[in-house]
């Protein structure tokens, strides 16, 4: 029935396998070891370009951006790939930790991890040599700077967070009633476009001070001394409250914020009801503290929690507006003065730690919530 | 609305006019500082120095009408009588208004001073020049034309370069975390293997840990792998600190997404990475697109990431680090951080508003939640 060429064929049949298989095998290591000696060569070279002029740069930048985003991609392709041409069974296995393994690696390297590590380096003295145990956080709560510092960071979370919840929900309200809306909005919005640092420099400029003989450049001091007042250096005067002129700006931030997030919460509201409440003879006013906040209790906690968590991180607007002088240091300023200034990791660890503790409640908040969504 | 037009026209008409005014007030308030620099960086330097922004509004001013030299044998410690006026130094410091509406004002010093005569006019100073722009994002030394005539050669401080920076910094540090993260979304979403619940409680137990924790066991990471100052370190410490959230975010959308689509491409036979790149991501748009305004503005207007990790390089500094040594360094260079501020600012303003709506609904997504 066969035919006697096929006589020779299982060992000419098991040689190609064998070469087949062999061929496989190195073209499935090949491609990947390829891939990344692709982009080792890339990252040396693009480590050690360094540019003569800004058209040299402008070269470099967007072989970097390629390198990266395709970089990026290109480990997914070829791991995806790699997986796929394994036996169905290992396919199956491995595929969902190519989809998720890096965000968990990535996870784990930056987050996770770094929150064990931190904790252990603050436990240890600057260099991280001798072992001090708990030292570290009995001088932060007894250090005067740290407590100041602790001070400010409440300054910031009362007066900041209450100043742009209110200003938030009251701008919501008016612009909901109001023709302007979407300008209104949108201006009110715009802070959250500027980086920390520019918004430093606007502010900078409104609270400028001139000599009192020169006139005044600065906004503020022009109003108050045409006013009939002496010009005051307002991020530098009048401690503690110098520190309100540096929470300001972070009102100025983060109040378009919470102005969009009230805003469609407050459309979300039925309209029967209020017009039930209006027919019954309720005013505006009423209206707004019986009907609209309680309705809106939910929203309006989740968004105090994010501009309390905001304020307590609050480094940028310190750091460029005062450098922490006057003080005006917060918990995330001291950190870096500790850590990069002072070179004093184990301090500067402790800080850290203590800044991840103040978040712990909302972490569990959140993990409560999670698993009452039973999304999973 | 038949409440309100219950309560007559003009009762109306008082609420609209009390809203819409207090309305104003307030966006006034927020936008004026942003417009007084602005405005500044058009300015001269000599004009910034010596006036208000709003001066180039039209305004009245004393204006120099003649100038005189100090009377001989005029004693500037006592009471002096010059030109009709009479006063003491400090007075004449000031100006000391005449009965014909002049003031008289010594400008200068007691030994070195002249008498200014000087009259109240409507004035505005409208003198724009581009010149602080110039000298902002050139790299190289440039002229500048006094007002005098003379000319000065400044050094520029190139902020076309660390512009550059910023866009290598921030376009992957965008993109990346993104594509992982919508990686990780399907695969929470749609696939079944051990550990998935326990892995998504660790991204959901992540989203709020401040960075600061993360920052010294990685620098020691990086100095261990000689990554410090390269871009690819300012990639992925962005790419750490942005997951959580785009990881929630993009799952919670994937996850809403019909199942049966996705079942009946299984169906037909298509592997769970074609599902993904041909089917899942087009149908992802919105929310990707949101999550890459949030991350795009959060990475060009960070500070701290950068100044830690790439702070020790100058050639790979981004545009915030540049303008925040500005300031430590020329705090009343006001011609130059008005310019700098805006040359930082014009991106994201840009990409903010013309995809506000995106950004407004990645927003309601990641905060309003249940």
């Amino acid at each position: 029935m066969q035919p006697p060429t096929e006589f020779n064929a299982p060992s000419r049949g098991a040689l190609d396998w064998l070469a087949s298989a062999l061929g496989r095998l190195a073209v499935s290591v090949l491609i990947p070891l390829a891939t990344f000696g692709m982009l080792i060569a890339g990252f040396r070279w693009l480590r050690d370009a360094i540019p003569d002029n800004n058209t040299q740069k402008a070269v470099i930048s967007l072989v970097a951006i390629v390198w990266g985003v395709g970089g990026a991609a290109l480990l997914y392709l070829v791991s995806n790939w790699f997986v796929e041409r394994l036996p169905s069974v290992w396919t199956r296995r491995l595929q969902p930790f190519i989809f998720v393994g890096p965000a968990v690696a990535v996870l784990t390297w930056y987050l996770a991890l770094p929150s064990v590590r931190t904790f252990w380096i603050s436990l240890f003295d600057r260099e991280g040599h001798t072992f001090v145990g708990l030292e570290n956080y009995i001088a932060i709560f007894t250090d005067r700077d740290m407590l100041l510092s602790f001070r400010n960071n409440l300054l910031w979370i009362v007066f900041g967070a209450s100043l742009t919840i209110i200003f938030g929900l009251l701008i919501a309200v008016l612009a909901d009633r109001s023709r302007f809306e979407n300008l209104a909005k949108g201006l009110i919005f715009m802070p959250m476009a500027i980086s920390m640092v520019g918004a430093g420099v606007i502010w900078n400029f409104v609270y400028a001070v001139r000599d009192i003989s020169d006139p005044q450049i600065g906004l503020l001091n022009a109003i108050w001394v045409a006013l009939g007042h002496e010009p005051q250096a307002w991020t530098a005067m009048l401690q503690p409250w110098n520190n309100l002129f540096l929470i300001v700006v972070m009102i100025w931030m983060q109040t378009g914020f919470a102005m969009v997030i009230f805003s469609a919460a407050i459309k979300g509201i039925p309209d029967d009801l209020l017009e039930a409440a209006r027919v019954d003879g309720a005013n505006e006013i009423q209206i707004f503290f019986r009907i609209m906040l309680p309705y809106i209790r939910g929203t309006i906690i989740t968004v105090t929690t994010t501009v309390v968590i905001f304020s307590l991180k609050i480094f940028d607007v310190v750091w460029v507006m005062t450098g922490g002088q006057f003080g005006t240091h917060v918990i995330a300023t001291q950190f870096y003065r500790q850590a990069f200034t002072n070179q004093n990791k184990g301090y500067a660890a402790a800080i850290a730690f203590v800044l991840l503790l103040a978040v712990v409640p909302v972490m569990i908040y959140n993990l409560k919530q999670f698993r009452e969504e039973e999304a999973f | 609305m038949s409440s309100r037009a219950s309560r007559g026209k003009r009762g109306a008409l008082l609420a609209d006019i009390l809203v819409n005014g207090v309305l104003f007030l307030i966006v006034a308030l927020w936008t004026i500082p942003t417009l007084g620099v602005l405005v500044s960086s058009f300015r001269t330097r000599f004009d910034i120095q010596t006036s208000g922004w709003w001066a180039i509004f039209p305004h009245r001013e004393w204006i120099k009408v003649s100038e005189s030299p100090i009377p001989d044998g005029m004693d500037p410690d006592g009471v002096m009588e010059i030109l009709g006026a009479t006063g003491t130094f400090q007075e004449f410091r000031q100006g000391i208004l005449t009965p014909d509406g002049k003031r008289v004002t010594w400008v200068g010093n007691k030994r070195l001073g002249r008498i200014e005569i000087q009259e109240q006019r409507w004035t505005a100073r409208t003198d724009f020049t581009l010149d602080n722009y110039k000298q902002v994002l050139n790299g190289k030394s440039f002229t500048l034309r006094n007002p005098d005539g003379s000319t000065t050669t400044v050094q520029g401080d190139n902020f076309v370069g660390a512009f550059l920076n910023s866009l290598t910094v921030t376009i992957p540090a965008t993109v990346i975390p993104i594509l992982i993260a919508a990686f990780a979304a399907y695969g929470f979403a749609w696939m079944r293997f051990p550990g998935r619940r326990l892995l998504f409680v660790l991204v959901v137990a992540l989203l709020v840990v401040p960075l600061q924790t993360a920052l010294v066991p990685i620098l020691q990471d990086y100095v261990k792998l000689d990554l410090n100052g390269t871009f690819l370190a300012v990639w992925l410490a962005h790419t750490g600190f942005g997951l959580p959230l785009a990881t929630y975010l993009l799952f919670n959308y994937i996850n809403g997404l019909p199942r049966d689509i996705l079942e009946s491409a299984f169906i037909d036979g298509a592997s769970h990475f074609t599902i993904f790149t041909r089917l899942i991501l087009p149908l992802s748009v919105p929310a990707l697109a949101s999550f890459a305004i949030f991350q795009f503005l959060w990475v060009w207007n960070d500070y701290l990431v950068a100044l830690v990790f790439i702070g020790a390089k100058p050639d790979v500094q981004v545009l915030t680090m540049r303008l925040a040594e500005m300031v430590g360094s020329r705090g009343n260079d006001w011609h130059l951080l008005t310019a700098g501020a805006f040359v930082s600012m014009a991106l994201p303003l840009l990409v903010f508003f013309s995809l506000q709506r995106y950004f407004v609904r990645g927003l309601l997504a990641g905060s309003v939640k249940g």
